[in-house]
């Protein structure tokens, strides 16, 4: 399930929908990427360009669920502004064995915060800053 | 055609969608480009350096030399940092 949205996600909704999806389930995994509080950030404000988002997530679930056992994956970003400790993404993803959902997860992220559409803008008390890409999450996507 | 803008390639147009009719001579996504900077300053500026403002055609990335004849809605947008 993908879910582009403003509104903050329900993390135990999410799971327990997760828990009817199969009886086989043994493991579940659920990441958080939240607003980093850093010294002088006032928000951040999330842009996507939703219809390209979409089908970038729907193509990184897929490439998982070709590398790894998963018995479903789920992703809910969210845009607008936030503030720090605001919730951004979570990803859940399950299997029957922990190693496959542990390592399918750590693969969407890594490939989302590279692939998917999605700028973020810091606010601060006198500027505003685009996000640059980071070196270290174009070397995270790269190891696998 | 329609053409969306993200980022701050839509602060520095201030606009975040047109559409424009292109000339017959503009084949390639690389053509569009350089047709945009001819006509409009700002896209000059967007463009300064390239390597920093993808082009996702019908939302698939493509490059510089990509046909865009039957495009119906092209991107442009600095590398992502969602997550």
């Amino acid at each position: 399930m993908i879910k582009i949205q403003k509104e903050d996600f329900n993390i135990s909704n999410e799971l327990n929908s997760i828990d009817i999806l199969s009886d086989n389930i043994g493991s579940v995994v659920s990441f958080i990427g939240k607003v980093r509080p850093e010294d002088n950030l006032i928000s951040m404000t999330l842009e996507c360009y939703e219809t390209m988002a979409v089908k970038e997530i729907e193509k990184i679930i897929n490439e998982a669920k070709d590398r790894w056992d998963i018995i479903t994956a789920t992703v809910i970003h969210r845009y607008g502004k936030l503030y720090p400790g605001d919730n951004i993404v979570l990803i859940i993803t399950a299997s029957e064995h922990r190693s496959q959902s542990i390592e399918a997860n750590k693969f969407i992220i890594d490939y989302l915060k590279t692939e998917v559409p999605i700028w973020k803008n810091e606010e601060y008390s006198d500027h505003n800053d685009w996000v640059k890409t980071k070196k270290s999450d174009l070397l995270s996507k790269e190891k696998w | 055609m329609k053409l969306k803008y993200f980022a701050w390639v839509k602060e520095i147009l201030g606009k975040d969608e047109e559409n424009i009719d292109i000339p017959m001579s503009v084949k390639t996504l690389g053509d569009l480009i350089n047709w945009l900077i001819s006509e409009d300053e700002d896209f000059a500026e967007v463009f300064r350096n390239r390597e920093l403002v993808k082009a996702a055609i019908d939302l698939e990335l493509q490059d510089y030399s990509y046909n865009i004849e039957n495009a119906k809605e092209i991107a442009f947008f600095p590398p992502v940092t969602g997550g």
